[in-house]
């Protein structure tokens, strides 16, 4: 059965891609990427039940679909659908019509490869998936083809492929280091490096275990490793935005997930939770701070990304059944509210034809409807209640409380007091600031306002339900994570 | 485990040959012409590929063969013809604004060498009988990727921190050749085809650069910061 929705899971987006580039026809690529989207995210709910029963393993052991990976893929499949359907509405408006296909196309890829890495059961492929998101997203970053957006994908690519490498060498570390005990031939999947990682000279496996970090983590976003994020999530068109922020740094987190668990149960295990607190803290802080002095309106979004993201490393590093679900629900909260805010971001750049805060102005005038969801999603984002990231929030903070790690628990609250009125400061004077005549900014009618708004109320009702309602099922969800982490179902 | 078993004779082939590759990192460092760069990384990789048939030779793991042959094509042949096309294309000889001059860059070259040492010495340690070449490998595996990132920091013009990713990639590859021969061959093949890849991408983005941003110094893309 797991076996037929995987299939169903790839062959969607490859339709999509195979259709887009042989018919060159922008209508139907769109509305067959976005086809191919919503079937994904309905094969990939019933997949993450199916892994309940444990995981399944296939293709001589190269395919892994576990509890784990399947949230991730269904994170992924989200954004995927909804930020397809808000592609149409926004791409028509960029005059590409003619490269439409090809970015329809890249788009698919870019979900395919993400899924792909969600579902490989071997380190090295793995890599691999992940490597190439880094190359097919480079071109969707670069797609606008201005000065500054080609900046950012060459800056996407080196910094990103640089600080992969590292990952590469942590993994042939690990192998290396599995080959004393299992022999210098063996399967190089999570399984068998997690079985030899206790008898592992324990400095050496510490080594490999930071370099992986490292390595997903500049692919994560997670500072000081961050410093591509903001440029390539400010210089793509809004919908690769959302893919950028809410499916990518969710593979990447899978990896350093993964890694977390193969050191589960060994002595440099503590040490390297405290890896993680440290990294997720730090990139909290210094994101916080940013988040602060921001005056672009997608830079905003993207310093909250790197916020995020270090939320959800907190959550791992704290450990724990509630670590790891408030890190997992997180994760999902995260992918849709930001998909909402980077929707909101790019109908305001477009509309008003600027990327600075302060050009933006009497948002509620201009977009009544989708301003105000924008709105709520900003509250929302920002942690407060009765949206769904306070929830995960306050789970982590629990976490954190019970913990060890008391330090990074009080940091987290002073500074999400801070993210809380940093952001909405910026909210607050694009939604209420007066303007000056002479400021007043020309505002641009745009059409297919449907296609943009539909994606924002569906990303904005499951925030707001699962802000009131934990669902019990998700905790089935959880749990079964929290176990695979801690080394057990491996 | 084959390799504690070396006689004198293959430990001393694997090394020559593992140090001469490092000896052409530092050929790169200590030059500014492009040229230079892709010719040094071409016998590098040369290297790479008679170091993969050598290890396969004397520790009997034959399919080093196919990776020796498709490491010489691929690494040797392919990937310089590509980086001498966009050389070509960009009319830019040499890197201009050298942030570090090449005799400093040699020395913080060698420094790095050391650090690595030191590393790799600490972390064969649970090996009893660890071969010297083991050592070596791990040594010469962290500095390549050291001296990697030393170019990508101060080197301004896109191919150089092309050749900056490259040689961070031939030092995992060299130093895997000796520590884990028996990876899967799967990996290492797609690894080769994912450079290619790579590398292609790269062609891509620099002529976009050339058309979009007009320059290809990393010196002048300076409208983001982060």
């Amino acid at each position: 059965m797991a076996q037929h929705l995987l299939f169903v899971l790839f062959l969607a987006p490859l339709a999509a891609i195979v259709l887009s580039l042989i018919l060159r026809h922008s209508r139907v690529a769109e509305y067959a990427t976005v086809a191919a989207a919503i079937i994904d995210l309905a094969v990939s709910v019933p997949l993450v039940m199916q892994t309940l029963s444990g995981p399944v393993i296939f293709w001589h052991s190269y395919i892994r679909v576990d509890t784990l990976g399947t949230w991730v893929a269904l994170c992924i499949s989200i954004v995927y659908a909804l930020s397809s359907i808000y592609a149409v509405g926004y791409m028509r408006i960029l005059d590409e019509e003619e490269r439409l296909p090809l970015f329809y196309a890249l788009f698919s890829g870019f979900a395919f490869t993400m899924l792909a890495a969600c579902v490989m059961n071997n380190v090295g492929v793995f890599w691999i998936a992940i490597e190439l998101t880094t190359l097919i997203s480079t071109f969707l970053v670069g797609f606008e083809r201005e000065a500054e957006s080609t900046e950012a994908a060459w800056k996407y690519i080196i910094v990103v492929s640089g600080g992969i490498t590292l990952a590469l060498l942590g993994t042939v570390l690990f192998y290396w280091g599995g080959s004393f005990v299992l022999g210098p031939r063996y399967a190089m999947t999570w399984a068998a490096l997690h079985r030899s990682a206790s008898r592992v000279y324990q400095p050496l496996l510490l080594m490999s275990f930071l370099l992986a970090l490292v390595g997903y983590g500049t692919k994560a976003g997670l500072a000081p490793m961050h410093t591509w994020l903001p440029d390539a999530h400010s210089e793509s068109p809004a919908p690769v935005s959302a893919m950028l922020s809410g499916a990518l740094l969710n593979a990447s987190m899978l990896g350093i997930a993964r890694f977390l668990s193969v050191v589960s149960g060994t002595s440099v295990s503590r040490f390297a939770h405290t890896a993680m607190v440290v990294f997720g803290i730090f990139s909290f802080v210094l994101a916080a701070l940013f988040i602060v002095r921001q005056s672009g309106i997608k830079r905003l979004m993207a310093y909250s990304s790197v916020e995020h993201i270090g939320v959800q490393a907190l959550g791992l590093g704290f450990g724990g059944v509630l670590g790891v679900a408030g890190a997992f629900y997180h994760m999902l909260n995260h992918s849709l509210n930001k998909s909402l805010m980077f929707f909101g971001a790019g109908n305001a750049m477009r509309a008003y034809g600027t990327k600075e805060i302060p050009g933006i102005r009497h948002v509620l005038k201009t977009f009544p409807v989708s301003g105000t969801l924008w709105l709520l999603g900003a509250v929302g984002i920002a942690g407060a209640p009765p949206f769904a990231l306070f929830l995960s929030e306050f789970t982590i903070l629990r976490a954190g409380i019970a913990g060890p790690y008391r330090w990074a628990a009080v940091l987290f609250v002073v500074f999400l007091i801070v993210v809380f009125v940093g952001f909405l400061a910026h909210f607050r004077a694009m939604y209420f600031d007066e303007a000056s005549e002479e400021q007043l900014p020309q505002v641009r009618r745009l059409p297919w306002v449907v296609w943009r708004t539909l994606p924002m109320w569906l990303a904005f009702l499951p925030i707001l339900v699962l802000g009131l309602w934990w669902p019990h099922g998700l905790w089935d969800v959880f749990l079964k994570i929290s176990v695979a982490m801690a080394g057990g179902g491996q | 485990m084959s390799l504690t078993h070396l006689n004198s004779l293959q430990a001393s082939i694997f090394s020559s040959l593992a140090i001469v590759s490092l000896l052409l990192t530092f050929v790169m460092l200590g030059s500014h012409w492009l040229r230079n760069y892709v010719y040094a990384f071409a016998v590098q990789s040369w290297l790479i590929a008679a170091l993969s048939a050598a290890v396969g030779y004397f520790s009997g793991y034959p399919e080093l063969y196919v990776i020796a042959a498709l490491t010489a094509l691929f690494r040797g042949l392919v990937l310089p013809y590509l980086l001498m096309r966009i050389v070509d294309r960009l009319h830019v000889k040499r890197e201009i604004h050298a942030v570090l001059q090449p005799s400093s860059g040699l020395v913080v070259g060698a420094f790095l060498v050391m650090f690595a040492f030191v590393i790799a010495n600490h972390m064969t340690r649970q090996t009893t009988s660890a071969a010297h070449v083991v050592v070596l490998a791990l040594t010469i595996m962290l500095s390549m990727k050291f001296i990697g990132f030393l170019m990508l920091s101060v080197r301004d013009e896109a191919v150089s921190q092309i050749l900056g990713l490259l040689v961070l990639e031939n030092g995992i590859f060299l130093g895997s050749q000796i520590l884990v021969p028996g990876m899967p061959l799967l990996i290492e093949i797609v690894i080769l085809f994912d450079l290619l890849i790579v590398v292609a991408c790269f062609g891509i983005l620099v002529r976009y650069l050339v058309v979009h941003a007009g320059t290809t110094s990393s010196r002048q893309l300076n409208r983001l910061v982060g």
